[in-house]
């Protein structure tokens, strides 16, 4: 089972590209299990076609009752089974606590077990690793392999970079290793080549470039992934390709966060510059 | 050899602390809470918070302490405590009938910013809170500060969400308690209505923490301030905060709310600090000090001059907390006793000020606060220059013993020992029972160890 998780700036379509790439690894027979980290719980929406009724944590207000599997993980897309962790609404109690509950609470009721005869287990986490408990999916070696999303605007390359910081941190410790960049393209000048100079920089690789495509948007107002929605799209041939790569992917680095510096100098040579 | 491994060689530390000299704010906020007349204090964290919190108090005072928990779960760490402490408000209420519930925070409900006031103002919205009953808060995360800080948080909030200003002046003197004991503040009382000065003495935890036994328990014991002389406390003329650390912070919300000005002085312990507070509640009562209190002083500097040869030249090593050590100090100094070393978890630039201006009388002097100026620091610097004497709270017996120390147990906790609850440290007769206890330990000493052609019949 290869457990991956997948970080990235908020609004760079994480959730988006997760479930698109996830909806291709199962199309092409493989068994995966969708984790969404995000207190929104909007991270399965499109593999299920609605929101999950009932989250992790939402047992945690039911205090006493039996909790069983089947309650919190439903089965989506060509049997993707999908979890939300849930958490508190905004601005109250902690939501990187309830990451860290949560997947706890999934270990515990064995949601990671053989007879599930999982090939991957995806972690969709909610923006930037602000705390301990947006870290927990690549602690104690939970996720062993992180894609970041990102595109060639500065802030998005910005929270890249300190999301390797992050994954620099539990690398020795969790053994966890960075499989590479996920350019979500905005359309920006020689995005390209700016987020592959950035990838081989931090000693990774840019795995896949997903070019912008209106139809990702008609796909998700139908709750649906572009592969579901219409497989005869060449955007579902991107986020095909995508699952293609990450299934063959050989290259786990440890990441080597640039200085902002560096960071703001390449976005001169790549992009302001030109 | 309890504390064997403590080397004689001090390195400079920066993230460890061994044995601290302080405890958690909570412990202060309940203490003081203790002091309001029918109040249940309460803590807004795990049940483990709470419990360490009144075992503490009742071995210190053994006394039972009552206090109620949120009781946090998992549950309530992710989505936050609001529904506990709203349900734990209309429990106690219902069951417990406590005229006010002092709720302070915990590290966890303050880590994952849990907001006291706005859950009390949702419990007063939705009516949990019954006609003529009350819910103060107070912010008290363990990672900042000390005790002391805690309890000076809470003395701060019941001053801030109780008194308010009528706009009618009346003829009393708030007299605002630094962390003391029981004792200390009935013997404060007991000195104003001697110098004939009304004051509004708060909290006040006698009669609650030295409680009679009278075959009936009492919940809530007879002792504490009400909250109708807190509410006064914005009409007095003036007020006098007892401690610039535990005691000044109130004050200072007292003036920004109700125009009440204030002095700060130092708790009454040892002459000069007593002398000070004496002139100032007369000042402020506009009242002269009776000569029954002037003879009680004389008393105290007879003690002191007959004695002098004793003091003498004694080095000290004292430990605890800001607003005791401070005039502690001032005394034995006063004494003629050298104070060599001094530490308190407490930190604040304001305590290193003062104790820096006193200590120019004892050059050399040994004096560090905050995180890392610990227990094992102070035995470090014993080793390097031993001393005749140890002042401090119980935690001091290891060391007392391991060097053969004759140790004076003054401060908080005091878990094996009785006596601070019921004797005061405070005024001048205060004073003479400290000199009285210092005094024993050294001659106790003297006895045990003289040569047997020096043991000395009369001394």
């Amino acid at each position: 089972m290869r457990k991956v998780a997948i970080y990235g700036k908020g609004g760079i379509g994480k959730s988006t590209t997760t479930q698109n790439t996830v909806a291709g690894l199962a199309e092409a027979g493989k068994k995966v299990m969708v984790v969404g980290c995000d207190p929104k719980a909007d991270s399965t929406r499109l593999l299920l076609g609605g929101l999950q009724q009932k989250t992790v944590l939402d047992t945690l207000r039911e205090e006493g009752e039996e909790v069983e599997l089947e309650d919190i993980i439903k089965e989506g897309y060509r049997n993707t089974r999908c979890t939300e962790s849930g958490g508190p609404e905004p601005g109250v109690g902690c939501a990187g606590r309830g990451i860290i509950t949560s997947v706890n609470l999934l270990e515990q009721l064995g949601a990671y077990d053989d007879e599930w005869d999982l090939d991957y287990v995806f972690y969709d986490v909610l923006g930037d690793v602000v705390c301990g408990g947006f870290a927990m999916p690549i602690r104690d070696g939970k996720a062993e392999e992180i894609y970041i999303v990102c595109s060639g605007e500065m802030m998005a390359m910005y929270a890249a970079n300190n999301i390797c910081k992050g994954i620099l941190k539990y690398a020795d410790a969790g053994g966890v290793r960075l499989g590479g960049l996920i350019c979500n393209s905005r359309k920006v000048d020689n995005e390209r080549e700016m987020i592959e100079e950035l990838a081989r920089r931090i000693g990774t690789q840019m795995i896949h470039f997903v070019p912008r495509d209106n139809f990702v948007q008609r796909a998700e107002i139908n709750r649906k992934t572009v592969i579901d929605f219409d497989p005869t799209h060449p955007q579902a041939d991107e986020y095909r390709a995508l699952a293609k790569k990450i299934d063959e992917n050989k290259m786990f680095v440890i990441p080597k966060p640039l200085e902002i510096d560096e960071l703001e100098s390449l976005l001169i040579e790549f992009g302001i510059a030109n | 050899m309890l504390l064997r491994h403590t080397t004689k060689e001090v390195k400079e530390r920066e993230g460890l602390t061994i044995n601290p000299a302080k405890t958690c704010q909570p412990i202060g906020a309940m203490y003081a809470a203790l002091g309001i007349h029918g109040c249940l204090p309460h803590s807004h964290g795990s049940q483990g918070c709470c419990s360490y919190h009144r075992s503490t108090l009742t071995r210190h005072y053994k006394e039972p302490v009552m206090a109620a928990t949120s009781s946090f779960t998992e549950g309530a760490s992710v989505f936050g405590g609001q529904a506990n402490l709203l349900s734990a408000i209309e429990t106690i209420f219902t069951v417990y009938d406590p005229e006010v519930i002092a709720v302070h925070s915990t590290c966890l409900s303050e880590t994952i910013g849990d907001d006291l006031q706005q859950i009390t103002k949702k419990a007063s919205d939705d009516g949990k809170i019954p006609e003529g009953k009350y819910v103060i808060y107070a912010s008290t995360p363990s990672f900042v500060g000390s005790h002391i800080t805690g309890y000076a948080n809470m003395v701060t909030g019941m001053t801030e969400q109780f008194a308010v200003s009528t706009g009618e002046k009346k003829d009393q003197v708030n007299v605002i308690a630094g962390w003391m004991e029981p004792s200390d503040m009935r013997e404060i009382k007991s000195l104003a209505s001697r110098l004939g000065v009304k004051i509004v003495l708060f909290p006040d935890t006698s009669d609650v923490l030295d409680a009679p036994q009278t075959g009936k328990h009492e919940f809530y014991p007879k002792g504490g301030i009400t909250i109708d002389e807190l509410k006064s406390a914005g009409d007095s003329k003036c007020s006098l905060a007892v401690g610039c650390i535990s005691a000044e912070p109130a004050a200072i919300a007292l003036e920004k709310k109700c125009k009440v000005p204030f002095e700060t002085v130092d708790m009454p312990i040892g002459l000069s600090a007593t002398d000070r507070f004496i002139m100032a509640l007369s000042k402020a009562g506009s009242v002269k000090v009776p000569d029954e209190i002037t003879a009680e002083r004389g008393r105290l500097v007879d003690v002191m001059a007959d004695m002098e040869q004793y003091f003498y030249g004694k080095k000290v090593a004292l430990f605890g907390d800001p607003d005791q050590l401070i005039p502690l100090t001032e005394f034995l100094l006063d004494l003629g006793m050298i104070p060599a070393h001094i530490v308190s978890g407490t930190p604040g630039l304001r305590f290193e000020k003062r104790m820096k201006e006193i200590l120019e009388r004892a050059p050399g002097a040994n004096f560090r606060n905050g995180p890392q100026a610990d227990m094992f620091l102070m035995h470090q610097w014993i080793k390097n220059e031993p001393v005749d004497l140890l002042i401090g709270n119980t935690y001091g017996k290891y060391i007392a013993r391991d060097e053969d120390i004759p140790f004076v147990r003054f401060g908080f906790p005091i878990l094996d020992r009785i006596g601070h609850s019921y004797f005061p440290n405070v005024g001048y007769s205060g004073s003479l029972r400290l000199v009285e206890k210092i005094l024993g330990v050294l001659m106790d000493r003297q006895d045990r160890t003289s040569l047997e052609e020096k043991f000395e019949l009369v001394m």
